[in-house]
């Protein structure tokens, strides 16, 4: 009980400066969302392109598959062998990570919408883009979401490991703590990257409910778990 | 040239003089995949099969493995450790929290994803509420249970990388290793192990769904 107090105690000591809470949050939100955005704007095209035509979905799915059993913890180490501290590798880890899971949940979207409607679509004259961006991609939201939110949660317990490699962000606390064996520093840094881990899941869930159509939300919240049951985190 | 710059990135000898040290590390690997899945299955199986005879705590139920789920594995290792230590239990708790989102749900959705025509169908034929659960729900909830503990274990076998920072070995420690003296091989024999294993236990694990359920095509 007395280790909770001082750990409690850490933080006021610890919220400001170069080493300081309020600059680590900054920095790991910062590699988060920019990894994020960037696999957003790779991985939804390319999952509209595969999910609209239906060619290369079974290959985008193999791909994915493999990806998910590539141990992140070792790409980051690799990075730092062949690049030194350097947060460019990082950040391709980073966003190499979270494509996968928007790619297929994507596709998987736009292929399961009912070909009735996608018939109907067409035959009120609609192109072949009116009918992506009008019917296919606001049906498939909900997958499409629970993809983009499965990702970036990774994302952000991923970007713990950049401190490993002498990088900024929350992971810092926890790795030089270990390293002086401070236990107060290690376990306020760990309660640190479970609280933005945690408010991540809670802010991309609101934005889900934000951009899903009303019908459609009992499925969001239902395929929200599936994405996150069937792609593996760090 | 090449030739030189692949000899420095990737040195053939240093498996050779390894051997015991990777194959003790690949056994931690499997033994902190194995344990954890097993546990987690134990824990797992009793809660679903509740949620699935008084649906109102498959919600709660669902919420509390999803917020453990979403806690990153080297935090949660951490937070376990002023309770554990730095031991094999802090590793094995971690990564059983991890398995119990995954199995609690594939174990109920595989149950309630039995048709209503085959649940009445047994009721009509006068089973009783637990020998229709073991005699008809269960052996067609097969393929989506087993899928379940495809997923876990994969993942499972990612995580494992991680709780080599916490001193219990497992393939992550050829990382580090690699990490230490700036030495690329036991990194990249780590990564291939990692991934070769992670391929390995979900394609056996599927063929062992495939001969089980012959009647099945694979799960989701």
């Amino acid at each position: 009980m007395a280790f909770f107090l001082e750990v409690l105690a850490w933080f006021p000591d610890h919220w400001s400066g170069t080493t300081g809470v309020a600059r680590r949050v900054a920095q790991h939100v910062g590699y988060s969302s920019a990894a994020s955005l960037l696999a957003v704007a790779i991985a939804l095209p390319l999952g509209l392109a595969v999910g609209h035509t239906g060619k290369g979905g079974q290959l985008a799915i193999n791909v994915a598959n493999v990806g998910r059993a590539i141990p992140s913890f070792g790409i980051v180490i690799l990075a730092f062998i062949l690049a030194g501290i350097n947060l460019v590798p990082v950040m391709v880890a980073l966003v190499a990570l979270a494509i996968p899971p928007i790619v297929t949940n994507t596709y998987v979207g736009i292929r399961s919408v009912d070909p009735e409607v996608r018939d109907a679509a067409e035959g009120m004259g609609m192109t072949g883009w009116q009918v992506l961006r009008r019917v296919e991609l606001p049906v498939a939201m909900p997958l499409v979401m629970a993809g983009v939110r499965t990702a970036t949660v990774q994302v952000v317990a991923t970007a713990t490991l950049a401190a490993f490699i002498g990088l900024g962000g929350l992971g810092r606390y926890i790795f030089d703590g270990l390293q002086v064996r401070d236990s107060v520093r290690v376990v306020a840094g760990a309660l640190l990257v479970a609280a933005l881990s945690l408010l991540t899941e809670l802010l991309l869930a609101a934005l889900q409910r934000t951009v899903v159509p009303r019908g459609l939300r009992d499925r969001a919240a239902a395929e929200t778990t599936r994405a996150k049951t069937s792609a593996a985190a760090v | 040239m090449t030739a030189a710059l692949a000899a420095a990135f990737f040195r053939w000898d240093w498996i050779g003089s390894h051997l015991d040290d990777i194959q003790s590390r690949l056994t931690e690997h499997v033994v902190l995949t194995v344990v954890p899945v097993a546990i987690g299955f134990v824990l797992a199986f009793p809660l679903a099969l509740a949620a699935v005879r008084w649906p109102r705590l498959y919600g709660p139920l669902l919420g509390v493995t999803g917020v453990l789920f979403t806690i990153p594995s080297l935090a949660l290792f951490v937070l376990l450790l002023p309770f554990t230590g730095l031991s094999r239990a802090t590793a094995v708790i971690g990564l059983t929290t991890y398995t119990l989102l995954i199995l609690v749900r594939n174990t109920v959705e595989g149950i309630n994803g039995v048709p209503r025509d085959v649940r009445e169908a047994a009721e009509a034929m006068g089973y009783t509420r637990l020998r229709r659960l073991l005699r008809v729900e269960l052996p067609l909830a097969v393929p989506v249970i087993l899928a379940g503990v495809r997923i876990a274990t994969v993942t499972t076998i990612g995580l494992v990388t991680i709780t080599a920072v916490i001193g219990q070995g497992g393939l992550g420690q050829l990382f580090i290793d690699g990490f230490i003296r700036r030495f690329p091989t036991p990194l990249i024999v780590g990564l291939v192990l990692s991934i070769v294993l992670a391929v390995a236990a979900d394609l056996s694990l599927l063929a062992a769904q495939r001969w089980w359920t012959p009647w099945s095509r694979a799960g989701n």
